[in-house]
């Protein structure tokens, strides 16, 4: 008996002693939770498979090979209605990152000058760049693309009464034309003394800076880079004998025919996203900035650091370490956005594969040819951006 | 496999947690009490609601005359608007239970997207409408133009063709959804607009100026517009058919919302009392798997054929649209029945 009276009470306190341990408890929720995903994962497979059979479609990717057989207004690879599905998703994938590349560049520029507007000891401008972040962050972007769009399409004129600007270009509510550049023979020198002049650059670069650490004399790189980088081509430019003619857009009974054209839809989008996006830019930076101590500044100065410079070698390269993460947010938040294009026409990544899909009813292969880029793209950012972040941070010792 | 596995996974979120089990729709919208209809999101005439959110238009009523023929009452519906470009993928993931959205009966849409279509409620074509200012009296003379189009239709496709065919030159102006093509055209951001002609006239109403726009002679293709439902259910396809033959076989008759109790009452002919349930010992309705007086109901419920293209977009609503090819074949046009015995 009083054998029993001694275990029973020692099994029931490893049984409880096993429930209030926290690892064992850790390693049951992990289990718990491991299990959900799974069941939750299997039955959406399991849903989709059997859905797939029951709606009868053809799966698979060949059809990324038919023939498209509808038109694109904007691309800028070759394409007509004979290409394939797997080129027009190509022709939208190239436009998305079009206005991304150029959206991000506009935005980070706007988004530097308005969060450093916001910093300024002068009332107005200070005032002024609050006003246009609380503004642009507070609106959805699809409506400041329709804002754009319809300002773009109801304020500028009509094909007919299109307005002639200087260097042949034209403007009208279908886009701004501009002459096109037609290459001679001899042009392929061109680019190859811009790539010259960059590397020369460069390594004058290199120099200059070596020197100044070694001797403390002052080298003004800058000048000798412009004039390398613009000279070069411009006189290899003429020694080829001018090798360039224009293509200059002409009225035709319905639309100007030649020349090139940029879009409105394009315009209305780039700037939505521009503005948009630089809105939360400018905060970052602003945070940047305040999040580098004052006594920094103040130990500069009292280095007898010039205020440009202060800002420019104590304060920026602090500030940095803490922008750059949330500005590959917000990198990524710009070129997701993008697909917001399909509200006005513009004809990237998920217009040209909304199409298709339309038109084959792959859906689940079109929505993971999405899947797939949106992620590709924003993986190859983000690792960008880390690998600058990198090179970036404080060196700790 | 490993292909199957990530396109099933990811095709989980497009075709979402419909039903696994593949009951018959027809039990599946009896048991839920009303018939879901994937329609347009807005197109004057066929399909568009007003401002306190009903419904009407000449698809809209197809969809009543379904509920009528299933639960004898044509309140009994739910409408789930598409874009063109999203329609297909409603149908097919199960968020409607049968498409009636003016479109084009094609070997692509009956085969490879796992659809069927037996019926053509509208037979249309393809048309252009310019402004009247341009001074264009062909659609031969619109080379270089701007045209404006909605994506993921086969106008699209046609007019590639189209333009492809005659060596003319364009440039498309593509948008997904119809008030965004109406706006662009109106501010002159294309020369031209094209869709379907029943689709131009209507269109043209909503525009500020209508008597300024003329649309062009030529039909550049066929566009048999009809309903289509999924794959594999026969008798749900069945009902949807047949409702559509029960408003042309009534117009035929000359039976109409007004005069079918009389007639019910009093007909003698054999043909018209099978149709209408009151022949001894039809079975014609169980058939189907509705009651008997489904023929009834339907046309007590919004009337036939000839009426409810007449309210919705004949000659005395703004649409102004001709029977023409949707008259009865009994009338030169193409709108035929196959005998209900």
């Amino acid at each position: 008996m009083t054998d029993h009276a001694a275990i029973a009470p020692s099994e029931a306190r490893t049984l409880r002693s096993y429930i209030y341990d926290p690892k064992i408890r850790a390693i049951f929720f992990q289990i718990l939770t491991l299990v959900i995903v799974v069941g939750v994962g299997w039955s959406i497979f399991d849903n989709t498979v059997a859905n797939l059979a029951r709606s009868g479609t053809a799966s698979g990717y060949q059809f990324l090979k038919g023939r498209a057989g509808f038109d694109i207004g904007a691309s800028l690879i070759d394409y007509s209605s004979d290409s394939t599905y797997g080129r027009a998703i190509l022709v939208g994938f190239l436009n998305t990152i079009l206005v991304a590349f150029f959206g991000i560049i506009t935005a980070t520029t706007i988004g530097f000058i308005i969060g450093i507007g916001r910093l300024s000891k002068n009332w107005l401008i200070a005032k002024l760049c609050t006003v246009y972040v609380e503004v642009f962050r507070n609106i959805p972007v699809l409506l400041i693309i329709f804002f754009w769009y319809k300002g773009v399409l109801s304020s500028l004129p009509q094909v007919r009464d299109s307005v002639k600007l200087p260097l042949g270009m034209v403007l009208n509510n279908r886009g701004l034309a501009f002459p096109r550049p037609v290459w001679g023979d001899a042009a392929w020198v061109i680019p190859i003394a811009l790539l010259v002049a960059i590397v020369a650059t460069f390594f004058v670069a290199r120099w200059a800076k070596r020197r100044q650490m070694r001797t403390g004399k002052q080298f003004h790189t800058i000048w000798t880079a412009i004039g390398l980088i613009v000279g070069l081509p411009v006189l290899v430019f003429l020694a080829a004998g001018a090798p360039l003619t224009f293509d200059f857009p002409i009225a035709g009974r319905f639309n100007l025919s030649g020349g090139s054209v940029i879009a409105p839809e394009f315009v209305a989008l780039y700037l939505a996203l521009s503005f948009y996006t630089a809105s939360f830019i400018a905060e970052t930076i602003r945070a940047g900035i305040r999040a580098v101590a004052k006594g920094q500044s103040e130990a500069a100065a009292a280095l007898g650091l010039q205020p440009s410079t202060t800002t420019r070698l104590v304060v920026v390269p602090q500030a940095m370490r803490v922008i750059i993460p949330p500005l590959t947010s917000q990198y990524l938040n710009l070129t997701k956005n993008s697909s917001l294009g399909i509200a006005v026409g513009f004809p990237e990544l998920v217009a040209t594969g909304g199409t298709t899909m339309n038109q084959t009813g792959q859906a689940i292969e079109v929505v993971s040819i999405w899947l797939a880029v949106y992620l590709s793209i924003s993986i190859t950012t983000s690792l960008f951006m880390n690998w600058f972040n990198s090179k970036m941070a404080l060196v700790e010792r | 496999m490993k292909k199957t596995l990530l396109s099933a996974a990811i095709g989980a979120a497009v075709l979402g947690f419909a039903s696994a089990a593949s009951a018959a729709t027809l039990d599946t919208v009896k048991s839920k009490g009303f018939v879901q209809c994937v329609v347009n999101t807005g197109l004057a005439g066929f399909a568009a609601p007003d401002a306190s959110g009903n419904w009407s238009g000449f698809d809209v009523d197809y969809c009543k005359a379904v509920a009528a023929a299933i639960f004898n009452d044509a309140t009994k519906t739910k409408y789930t608007p598409t874009t063109s470009q999203t329609r297909f993928t409603a149908l097919q993931s199960g968020e409607g239970d049968v498409l009636f959205r003016n479109t084009t009966w094609t070997i692509n849409r009956d085969t490879a997207l796992g659809f069927n279509f037996r019926t053509v409620n509208y037979y249309d074509g393809q048309g252009f409408m310019v402004p009247k200012s341009l001074n264009v009296k062909s659609a031969l003379e619109l080379s270089g133009a701007a045209v404006c189009v909605q994506s993921g239709t086969t106008t699209e496709l046609n007019l590639a063709d189209f333009f492809k065919a005659n060596k003319l030159e364009y440039k498309p102006v593509v948008y997904e959804k119809l008030p965004e093509v109406n706006q662009a055209y109106q501010e002159g951001r294309c020369d031209v607009y094209t869709t379907d002609q029943s689709g131009l006239y209507s269109l043209r109403l909503s525009l500020s100026n209508p008597d300024e726009h003329i649309i062009l002679p030529e039909i550049i293709s066929k566009e048999p517009l009809g309903p289509a439902v999924r794959q594999g259910d026969d008798q749900w396809f069945d009902i949807i058919s047949w409702t559509h033959y029960a408003l042309v076989q009534a117009e035929e008759f000359g039976i109409t919302k007004a005069n079918v109790d009389d007639i019910r009452k009093s007909s003698t002919n054999p043909d018209v009392r099978r149709f209408l349930g009151v022949e001894k010992d039809t079975k014609i309705g169980t058939d189907l798997g509705l009651t008997n007086d489904w023929a009834y109901n339907i046309i007590k419920a919004v009337g036939n054929y000839g009426e409810v293209f007449e309210r919705n977009i004949g000659q005395n609503t703004p649409l102004k649209i001709q029977r023409g090819l949707n008259a009865l074949w009994t009338k030169g046009g193409l709108q035929y029945a196959p005998p209900v015995r």
